[in-house]
């Protein structure tokens, strides 16, 4: 891989630091008056999603890392493995627990998720914003109860738990933010 | 393609004209002269801290944009000057961020028979009216450390200091040489600690600090004759009680190219013109340099340099 010099940091490059794969977010030139200039690099591990502070001298350079983002359908689990498909090529590639992390919550078949490859192996996936899922298990409805007021824990395919309207009922599908993991609206079974 | 349009807004751009119209008029009512002096010239400085940008004027020549008009206006005081101001643009490489632009305005004057501490107090009063601050605090750099590190800078061993320096910043520290540690902990801890104390001017470097300053001796500590003015914890202006004697800045200039060697640098040539010049004799006299975008930037209570600028360096 290419090494990068400070000037060159920008949000999104993707850096090896300490062994780890970091993808820069912030860089800011810092010099006292007279003497050694620095830049304060702000950056996010891609394995552990932490973020990192640190300071570089103005010139010195890292190593790029082997990093890509694709767009991959998500195809099942072992349970072992959760296995995605590039949509293009038909390849495979097989993501561990550690990587999905969170994400397992939102896995459904067919769906297009943002897989991050190092190296050739999946490091982190991303649901997308917005997903369509159906629920497996919550309390009766309520006739009447359209509009306003109140919620119930809803058990949707994925395992994943919501909290939906007390209107909504058992095997409709639903539409959620991943991000904050909130009931959005009813969708329409496709 | 990014966008024509400039960074700063009309109103930006008037408050600019009118601080220059200001800081000129600051220097005719004290009978300052203003003088313009070449931007393109055939040697630079020998700081390792500073890169120039080279333009080829032609096949084996090429000249240094200067990143401060302070050799030429010193060469001026030397043939007779007399108290002289410079409004102009200066050129550093690399040098890109917030608080940065690689072209930039600089306000540079100089005062015969001023020491550091006459300057200071005149960089009080014309900051004091350019940004309505009437009050200000000078603080020795070594009380400075010890004040918000807990350190005597001059007692701490190497290890010491780079432990306090990882310590304070919470991460490893890249390698760095004594001088280099104390340049961190100036702009990652005591320049953040400094800016809500408003206009601040820290005196009396370390020698090895001191740059163009002259040395002096002080409860057996050697320290430079210099200042730093920082507004908000933003550093405007850095001045000198000057150092004329040619054989002791011939010796800096070249330990500087020492250092660029060894840092694998590119060696500069000693601008000879400036020295024979101190030769000849500079008059006592204190000098100073004042980022005039950064002082707009203040006056404005503006962000970043952007948006104090027409065309910054990437819209230039």
């Amino acid at each position: 891989m290419a090494n990068y010099s400070t000037n060159e940091f920008k949000s999104g490059l993707k850096v090896m630091l300490d062994g780890e794969p970091c993808s820069i977010l912030e860089n800011e030139f810092v010099k006292p008056g007279k003497g050694q200039a620095f830049n304060r690099v702000r950056m996010r591990n891609l394995k552990t999603g932490r973020v990192w502070e640190r300071t570089f001298k103005s010139g010195e350079s890292l190593e790029g890392a082997d990093v890509m983002d694709y767009s991959l359908e998500y195809s099942y689990t072992d349970g072992e493995f959760f296995y995605f498909m590039d949509p293009d090529s038909f390849e495979q590639h097989a993501a561990e627990i550690s990587s999905v992390g969170d994400t397992q919550k939102w896995l459904k078949e067919q769906e297009k998720y943002d897989v991050t490859l190092y190296n050739g192996s999946p490091i982190s996936v991303t649901a997308p914003n917005f997903i369509e899922l159906e629920i497996i298990e919550t309390d009766p409805g309520l006739k009447g109860d359209t509009a306003q007021g109140g919620s119930k824990p809803a058990t949707l395919t994925t395992g994943a738990v919501v909290r939906v309207p007390l209107f909504i009922s058992q095997g409709e599908i639903v539409r959620v933010d991943t991000r904050s993991g909130e009931y959005v609206s009813r969708a329409s079974r496709s | 393609m990014s966008s024509w349009q400039p960074g700063a807004t009309r109103e930006v751009l008037e408050a600019r004209a009118r601080l220059l119209a200001d800081i000129r008029q600051f220097f005719a009512d004290r009978a300052v002269l203003e003088v313009e002096t070449p931007l393109l010239c055939q040697a630079g400085v020998t700081d390792p801290a500073l890169e120039p940008l080279c333009v080829d004027v032609k096949a084996g020549d090429s000249r240094y944009l200067q990143t401060s008009p302070e050799y030429a206006m010193k060469r001026l005081l030397a043939a007779g000057s007399g108290d002289i101001f410079q409004i102009s643009k200066a050129f550093r490489a690399d040098e890109l961020g917030r608080r940065h632009n690689p072209e930039y305005t600089l306000l540079e004057w100089y005062r015969l028979g001023f020491d550091h501490h006459e300057l200071l107090r005149e960089v009080a009063e014309l900051l004091s009216q350019l940004l309505r601050i009437n009050s200000w605090e000078v603080w020795p750099w070594h009380a400075l450390f010890e004040n918000i590190l807990s350190i005597n800078p001059d007692q701490v061993t190497e290890g010491e200091l780079a432990q306090c320096a990882s310590s304070a910043l919470g991460q490893p520290l890249p390698e760095l040489d004594r001088n280099g540690v104390l340049d961190l902990l100036m702009s990652h801890v005591i320049e953040p600690a400094i800016a809500c104390r408003g206009m601040v001017f820290i005196v009396d470097y370390p020698a090895s600090q001191a740059a163009l300053a002259r040395c002096f001796e002080r409860d057996g500590q050697s320290l430079g004759a210099r200042f730093e003015c920082y507004v908000d914890g933003i550093e405007l202006a850095n001045g000198y009680w000057e150092a004329g004697d040619n054989r002791e800045l011939r010796h800096r200039f070249e330990a500087d190219n020492g250092i660029r060697r060894q840092r694998g640098q590119q060696e500069r040539p000693v601008d000879e013109r400036f020295l024979a010049a101190m030769a000849a004799g500079l008059p006592d006299c204190a000098g100073v340099a004042l980022g005039v975008d950064r002082v707009l930037m203040c006056q404005r209570g503006l962000d970043d340099l952007d948006s104090t600028l027409a065309f910054s360096w990437s819209r230039a």
